[in-house]
């Protein structure tokens, strides 16, 4: 397979002070630089700063990559590394190929200019010949659908239709990389929608696509691979659903375990919610669960008093992009009477070959039946997590097949077949 | 930052096969860390010489869009400053014009000039006013302040047409050296861009360059010739002056133009010298600090 891009130890380096004098004027230059020479104070303000520390990264040909992290992890200054908008402080990066970028949608935009001139303005920034621009000048405006407008200036343009004419234009680039910024992608639903929509293009006619987000649904709906920057470092690299399910654990702090102590227990008068853990068949707290493998949501609660009702636990399962599996209450018998005072620890077994692979989250409560709805006592969303693999030994529902399947569950079925 | 056009190897088989010409983009670019002694890109300009078009075209484009006399002001403003020259120093002070009518004198000098200053004001502030270029696409930065220092010659164009009708006026005639007229309007191109190269780098890191460009340009005016001639000074005098680009340019522009006295050739090479070492530094700060242009801005 051929590479796309290929990255080797690239860092960046900024120093903080430096940014903050940014806007600074000669003056405090000067006034520092002599305050320093008086004092001999070398330490300043100045502090080194790693945007992005020894990134080695190769992208195949054809892969959509995703790049997760929080603020500041480094994510846009990787693209902007890689787009060439600074340069890096050490390592090299090589590019295979055209890049096209949708994080400057709209740049180079003239006001005073019309939706023609800009067109031209705009596409030969974006790294287009204006031979080819020509060839494609219908095709844009129709796709935008200012057609009436194209010789108005476009400060007269709603900023609906600059944004759509200045889109147009990006999209017909057609890049062999293309590297997307959705925090820096201005624009509504609707047009983020678009872009993710011509991501989509782009990757099924074989383009490589970078894709920096903090849509996590977006990212394991688009993505063959994910990394995790952390303070500028590739923190976890692997499939999107992982590296996903991975981040949402640290970011949401959720784990396969929580507790409350008793007095700052979540709850009502009459029931208090105390620990939630992710068990296995021995009753070990796990993070990670074999598909083939039944998995157990244990519920610990304390009923405070007598009250006469009968209160029973209940779980909602969900994937990483919030789609609910089901919900499922605990219908034993025993709480088909009224709930006597003390402490319950209840397991909800989920069965084996059930739930398809990456992360699922548990939201948890102790309910009683109300006339329409279920009567919440205590609960907690998203209380738990954990994360389902495939070792992929070809029996579970996927057979032979190692690629992802769709679908919040994955359930293997009896199948017949009858020759005729 | 080096961009070859050598094709990929080992991936032909991996391109789309709908494309038109696959083999157009197939290019390898290699990041690099910013490089201690920069070097200008000549092949990598060649490859931008579109975006400088459209750059310039823009520039000019919208130059005079929402004024009301529009491209007018690119004659009256050296005609108006030209009167009041000529009032000024003209009549009241008597400065030496060369033997020409002090109209002629001043408006031919005039012309050149406000040629560079105007390039010096808009190149400077190039990076600046493109902050949402510079910051989110890449291109050879140079290409801004060049825009910039191009943008003004069609108002130079159109101001010169005047100067010919002034010269019909008061039976001024060109001399044979006009054809050498186009290159001292390079040495002043060049010179401009020398010196935005410079202002235009420092303006990114420090907003100073704004307020220091008006004074800069109106105590330059006054060594470069154009409110006096400057053939009336002491030998070392012009010698010391020929530092500065500028009396070569306007001497030289006169000599053709409005047939005054050839210029001396030591002092107009003195004068090319000049402008070509404030190209070089210009050129050298402006290449140092582009790497973090996109990070101060």
């Amino acid at each position: 397979m051929a590479v796309a891009i290929q990255t080797d130890q690239l860092s960046k380096q900024y120093q903080i002070g430096e940014m903050q004098s940014a806007y600074g004027t000669l003056r405090d230059t000067l006034a520092s630089g002599a305050r320093r020479l008086v004092r001999r104070d070398h330490s300043q303000h100045v502090e080194d700063i790693w945007a992005l520390r020894d990134v080695s990264l190769k992208v195949p040909e054809g892969q959509v990559l995703g790049v997760i992290g929080r603020n500041g992890a480094g994510k846009s200054t990787l693209l902007k590394i890689l787009t060439r908008i600074t340069t890096p402080t050490s390592g090299t990066a090589e590019i295979h190929g055209r890049v096209g970028s949708l994080l400057e949608v709209g740049t180079g935009f003239h006001p005073e200019l019309t939706g023609r001139e800009n067109v031209f303005l705009n596409g030969s920034v974006l790294g287009m010949k204006r031979r080819e621009i020509q060839s494609k000048f219908d095709e844009i405006v129709e796709f935008s659908g200012v057609q009436r407008f194209i010789d108005t200036p476009v400060k007269r343009y709603s900023s609906g239709m600059s944004v759509r004419l200045a889109f147009s234009v990006a999209a017909h680039l057609e890049p062999e990389i293309l590297l997307v910024d959705e925090v820096l992608a201005v624009g509504d639903a609707e047009f983020q929608r678009r872009c993710l929509g011509r991501m989509e293009d782009l990757s099924q006619s074989g383009r490589t696509v970078l894709f920096v987000s903090h849509q996590m649904q977006a990212v394991t709906q688009l993505c063959d691979r994910a990394i995790l920057l952390e303070k500028g470092e590739i923190a976890l690299d692997g499939s999107a659903d992982d590296v996903v399910a991975e981040y949402l654990q640290l970011v949401g702090g959720s784990s396969s375990e929580r507790t409350w102590p008793e007095d700052s227990a979540p709850g009502d008068t009459l029931v208090r919610l105390l620990a939630v853990r992710v068990v296995d068949e021995g009753g070990e707290v796990v993070s990670s669960v074999d598909v083939r493998k039944p998995v157990g949501i244990e519920i610990t609660f304390r009923v405070l008093r007598d009250s006469g009702r009968s209160v029973f636990p209940k779980i909602k399962i969900y994937d990483a992009r919030r789609n609910v599996a089901f919900n499922a209450l605990d219908t034993s018998s025993r709480w088909r009477h009224p709930t006597a005072s003390g402490e319950y620890v209840s397991t909800a077994w989920i069965p084996a070959n059930l739930l398809n692979e990456g992360l699922i989250a548990v939201d948890v409560g102790v309910c009683s039946v109300g006339t329409t709805k279920l009567h919440p006592h205590t609960g907690a969303n998203d209380v738990v997590s954990f994360h389902v693999r495939d070792p992929g030994e070809g029996d579970s529902a996927k057979g032979p097949f190692t690629g992802q399947l769709h679908g919040v569950l994955r359930p293997l079925l009896e199948w017949t077949t009858e020759e005729r | 930052m080096i961009e070859t056009p050598t094709p990929v190897k080992d991936s032909p088989t991996a391109t789309p096969p709908s494309d038109e010409e696959p083999a157009r983009d197939a290019r390898v670019t290699v990041i690099r860390p910013a490089p201690r002694w920069p070097h200008l890109d000549f092949r990598e300009l060649w490859h931008y010489r579109e975006l400088l078009g459209s750059l310039a075209r823009r520039d000019v484009a919208v130059r005079y869009k929402q004024t009301s006399i529009g491209v007018a002001w690119a004659i009256l403003q050296p005609f108006l400053t030209m009167v009041v020259f000529t009032i000024v120093f003209g009549k009241f002070a008597n400065f030496p014009s060369k033997g020409l009518p002090y109209p002629i004198f001043s408006y031919s000098a005039l012309l050149p000039w406000t040629y560079f200053a105007t390039a010096v004001g808009i190149a400077s502030g190039s990076l600046v006013s493109n902050k949402a270029l510079v910051t989110k696409v890449y291109f050879p930065r140079i290409l801004l302040p060049l825009a910039g220092v191009t943008v003004p010659l069609l108002d130079f164009c159109l101001a010169f047409v005047v100067l010919f009708g002034l010269m019909a006026w008061f039976d001024v005639w060109p001399s044979a050296a006009i054809v050498l007229a186009p290159f001292f309007v390079l040495l002043a191109l060049f010179t401009a861009l020398g010196v935005a190269l410079l202002l235009s780098a420092v303006n990114v890191r420090y907003r100073d360059v704004p307020y220091a460009i008006p004074f800069l340009i109106s105590t330059w005016l006054y060594f470069s010739g154009v409110v006096y001639a400057l053939n009336g000074l002491a030998e070392w005098q012009q010698w010391l002056l020929a530092l500065n680009p500028m009396t070569a340019v306007i001497s030289g522009f006169q000599w053709g133009v409005v047939s005054t006295d050839p210029p001396d050739l030591g002092r107009t090479l003195v004068s090319i010298a000049a402008a070509a070492v404030i190209v070089v530094v210009g050129l050298w700060y402006f290449r140092r600090s582009e790497p973090r242009f996109a990070d101060t801005i």
